[in-house]
């Protein structure tokens, strides 16, 4: 389904001859990155550079009675060993609160710890060597005191009276409690034919990118200027954190971000281990570089999910739901994260919960506590992966109580296609979802009926193979509704600059980044479609404070959608201006000229009139030539900013195909089906390929991922080893199918498209993995779906 | 601390000669000493498959192997089998494919890949999932990557797409 958009005389700025938008083209650079020439951080030297290595805390939570380096700084190469005592002098603390989340409370966090360590891996002192080879020999001489406290780890029973309290200042260890109740929940169940409950369980995971967090940090003292080079999805609000808590302004910090191995959210925060980098480099008057082990990765990346969820459902003999409810507790490590804190994903759960369905009534409790593991945070699909194996677990098992299809009971209570614009129990706001046109597109892809047949078959050869659906909502194109208004300064809106150089090639610079989903292409795509230039003749600038225009970068889903558009109303303000300097070189009206193929033509009969490389030259060069009063300017900016829907919501829907071996409790994933809205398509290719990245990283979560810690709060799993992501031999294929329902909030019509996969991946799978055990009378709600816990449902071990 | 040793190999066709201390493992070698920073280090232990390079032929995980070892070695990065022209037809079908996205794991598998395809040029896609195994990307979820694998594959053994 493609629908016709409300005023199809917006559509003439992409819909011109020659229009890339649709089109999968390949990205630019990729040759870079492929020939092994990219610049990450990782791969950054500066003259007179030295390398920090932190030593990091072995306790879940202990005071640090003394630091004793003497032997360390005498070492060969080390030029400081520095405490958290001595780094305050350079960098202030902070707190990871933001006024819009109610009641969200959190301590001082220092760059350093001074006095007491709060989890295993925090920073207690950095060494600061010539070479990384030589602080890490340094630091074995370091030797650190501790004396060990009692580690608050369980998030059960984070709360009790008994339990210690982390932080004695605040009081107790909860963070965060919202509730929500909307419609007659009571009432809705009591009336209902039928109520399930079930307690889900989902493991603490992390991202896992492959180049772990880096940072090289530049104080040139005789400029009195910071230049961060950082692999992070915002440099504006980096730019605005580290000046912050450094003492500078914003316009003494420049942050610069090349090649990026991998974010998805890990990279959007920022870390003390970070803040530290930049105070050693002021601290010490020259560059200091900060690459993260992989050890260190597990113990300091953000961790994410690690939910305990009770959950309840109402529904009624003809499959309508009534009500649904849920009891979510989340623990987040000792801090709420900064600058972003650490309470959104547990707000996302209560927001999303029962969100494609028609339900009025839905009563929500969420609380997060802390804890002495590592920081929890947002990471990819924040809080939509809990809140959608939620949702669907329980609209699968109130199926299965009445004995109705999983596919029927969606088609009876999803909102209808011609519902919107709508609202949610939870408050949002839906300007135009789809979800029957992406359901019924999947159950065509995937052949359903077929599928159904096939599996009934196989039963009968004692192989178990499930179906599993799941339906979703994504957060995409966030307004200042998601930061702004919480006083945290991230700007929502985005800014883009172009400008015809002097050969008639285009320079566009934009302040989204880009990490690897083709932020560059869509914006080289865009620009030239509605300039009317080729794409090779577009090259995009991004990833630097100091040479783009201001705005929020790339994550939750908001690249294409708001950089998109700013993007294209620059664009059509640099087309115009050019039609005006070329309708007075040529003595014609603009509105008689048109650019198409990067030269100016006539509107009616598309002659050639002038090559954009000779009007270039004109304007530059022979401005005297120009009529009198003539001033051309060949560079535009605009910037744009979603205001009439704080979110754009999109849907879809995935669908997994798998077999269990009941032997060994293996899940063997056969096939992986996905149909999406993101709105208008850029480039098909890739957004089938953000989705596909996002479904297995939703896959690794569902069947592998998982930070173990003990009971004093050891991570024990800390390297890739042990901590298991998707290998290519256990993924499977993935089909992608789309709907198309633009917003209206912009010309372009993009909505977000990088978070769909990961949001419903877990949800089907499991799903399918209960359908497949069907013969057996168990229900798992607990992921990972490790062989341990099939058998264990399964009653073998 | 042990004493620096020399050694003397071939880096992409071009006599090198250094002195190294005995604990420097390859990929630091080449990344810190030779600045070949195409090799790329995801984990450190051997698990990722982003730092695998070619040393006598065969690729190896540059992170487990030291670069004493290498000693009158050849040795083969992505950078030399990128300017030799031996991987282009690969490289075009990752770009046509988009097989990769921020491109840290891309060095690494265009090795594995290449030498996966020389050694048994007409795999299936079973088996390219199976022999990839060993080589981590976390952001394609690795369809686009078999799919660019097995189009070289057809294309080198004359097989039409
Ligand atoms: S860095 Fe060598 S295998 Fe990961
Ligand atoms: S493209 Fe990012 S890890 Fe493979």
């Amino acid at each position: 389904m493609t629908s016709a958009r409300a005023n199809p005389e917006m559509l003439s700025a992409l819909d011109r001859p020659g229009s890339y938008i649709g089109k999968t083209v390949p990205r630019p650079n990729l040759d870079r990155l492929m020939q092994g020439r990219g610049l990450y951080v990782s791969d950054i030297e500066l003259p007179r550079m030295a390398h920090v290595v932190f030593l990091r805390s072995p306790h879940a939570h202990a005071k640090i009675n003394g630091i004793e380096a003497s032997t360390a700084k005498q070492m060969p190469g080390v030029i400081a060993v520095v405490s958290g005592r001595e780094l305050s002098t350079v960098i202030t603390p902070w707190v990871g609160v933001l006024s819009h989340l109610k009641g969200l409370k959190s301590a001082p966090q220092s760059a350093i710890a001074v006095d007491r360590v709060c989890w295993q891996g925090e920073a207690v002192a950095a060494v600061v060597a010539s070479s990384r080879a030589q602080a890490e020999d340094a630091a074995e001489l370091v030797s650190i005191e501790y004396e060990e406290l009692d580690a608050v780890t369980d998030m059960r029973t984070a709360l009790d009276p008994a339990t210690a309290v982390i932080h004695a200042s605040l009081g107790d260890n909860l963070a965060f409690e919202r509730n929500h109740d909307a419609g007659a929940v009571d009432q809705a169940f009591a009336e209902s034919d039928e109520v399930v409950e079930a307690d889900f369980v989902f493991g603490r995971h992390t991202g896992v990118t492959l180049e772990p967090r880096a940072v090289v940090a530049d104080w040139n003292a005789a400029e009195a200027r910071l230049t961060i080079y950082q692999g992070t999805q915002a440099p504006h609000m980096v730019q605005n954190i580290a000046a912050l808590h450094l003492g500078l302004k914003e316009s003494q910090v420049r942050v610069v971000c090349k090649d990026v191995g991998g974010s998805f959210g890990i990279k959007v925060h920022i870390y003390a281990d970070e803040m530290a980098t930049y105070a050693l480099s002021k601290l010490l008057r020259r560059p200091v570089k900060f690459v993260a082990d992989r050890v260190e990765s597990f113990n300091t990346d953000i961790h994410a999910r690690d939910h305990r969820c009770k959950g309840k459902i109402g529904v009624n003999r003809d499959g309508t739901i009534t009500a649904f409810e849920i009891d979510d507790l989340t623990g987040i490590g000792p801090y709420s994260m900064y600058p972003r804190t650490s309470a959104i994903e547990a707000n996302q759960v209560v927001n999303l919960v029962g969100g494609p369905y028609a339900t009025r009534n839905y009563r929500a409790r969420a609380r997060v506590v802390f804890q002495n593991k590592n920081v929890m945070c947002q990471y990819r699909a924040v809080g939509h992966p809990i809140a959608c194996s939620v949702t669907e677990g329980l609209v699968d098992m109130a199926a299965m109580k009445i004995g109705m299809d999983p596919i029927e009971i969606r088609r009876r209570n999803l909102i209808a296609d011609n519902a919107y614009p709508c609202a949610s129990p939870s408050g949002l706001r839906f300007e135009q979802l789809s979800h029957h046109a992406a359901l019924a597109k999947l159950t065509g892809m995937m052949d359903y009926d077929a599928l159904r047949v096939e599996q009934a078959a196989l039963r009968t050869r004692n192989i178990h193979r499930g179906i599993g659906i799941a339906s979703f909502i994504e957060v995409t194109n966030p307004s200042a509704a998601f930061y702004g208004v919480g006083g945290a300064k991230i700007s929502s809106q985005d800014g883009v600059a172009v400008r015809l150089d002097a050969q008639g090639s285009v320079i566009c610079q934009t302040s989204i980044t880009e990490q690897g989903q083709g932020s560059e292409s869509l914006t080289a795509q865009i620009v030239g479609s509605v300039l009317g230039v080729s794409m090779d003749r577009v090259r995009v600038i991004l990833g630097d404070t100091d040479n783009t225009p201001y705005g929020g970068g790339t994550w939750a889903s908001r690249g294409a959608g708001i950089g998109g558009e700013a993007a294209l109303q620059a664009t059509k303000v640099l087309r115009k201006n050019i039609l005006d300097v070329a309708a007075a070189i040529l003595q014609a009206a603009p509105g008689e000229l048109d650019i198409v193929n990067n030269a100016v033509v006539n509107a009616a009969d598309s002659a050639p009139r002038i090559e954009l490389g000779e009007l270039a030259r004109i304007v530059y060069f022979r401005p005297d030539t120009l009529p009198p009063g003539i001033q051309a300017e060949l560079m535009a900016a605009r910037h744009f900013v979603p205001r009439e829907y704080p979110f754009a919501f999109t849907n879809g829907i995935q669908a997994s195909w798998l077999e269990v071996d009941i032997d060994t409790g293996f899940v063997k994933l056969l096939k992986h089906w996905v149909v999406e809205d993101c709105g208008t398509i850029i480039n098909p290719q890739l957004v089938d390929e953000q989705i596909r990245g996002g479904v297995v990283q939703g896959l690794g979560a569902a069947l592998f991922e998982k930070c173990v810690y003990d009971e004093r709060g050891q991570l024990t799993n800390a390297n890739m080893a042990d901590y298991l992501v998707p290998m290519s031999g256990e993924m499977p294929d993935i089909d992608v199918g789309h709907v198309v329902s633009p917003t209206m909030e912009s010309e372009l019509g993009a909505k977000g498209a990088g978070e769909a996969g990961t949001a419903g991946a877990a949800a089907a799978v499991t799903n399918a993995v209960n359908d497949a055990l069907r013969p057996f009378g168990t229900i798992i709600t607990e992921i990972p779906l490790t062989p341990q816990v099939v058998l264990t449902a399964l009653g073998r071990i | 601390m042990t004493a620096a040793v020399a050694i003397s190999l071939s880096v992409n066709g071009e006599r090198v000669e250094a002195n190294v201390l005995p604990r420097l493992n390859l990929a630091d070698f080449l990344r810190e000493h030779l600045k070949l920073t195409g090799t790329h280090v995801g984990c450190e232990h051997g698990v990722c498959g982003a730092c695998t390079v070619r040393v006598n032929g065969d690729i190896v995980r540059s992170c487990l192997m030291l670069a004493v070892q290498t000693h009158n070695a050849t040795v083969e990065t992505i950078e030399g089998l990128s300017d030799s022209g031996e991987i282009a037809d690969l490289q075009s079908a990752f770009r046509e494919r988009n097989a990769l996205q921020c491109g840290f794991c891309t060095p690494g598998m265009l090795m594995a890949a290449h030498d996966l395809l020389k050694q048994s040029p007409s795999l299936d896609r079973e088996q390219i999932r199976e022999h990839l195994s060993g080589n981590y990307c976390r952001c394609t979820g690795y369809q686009a990557i078999v799919d660019a694998i097995e189009t070289t594959a057809r294309a080198r053994s004359g097989r039409l797409p």
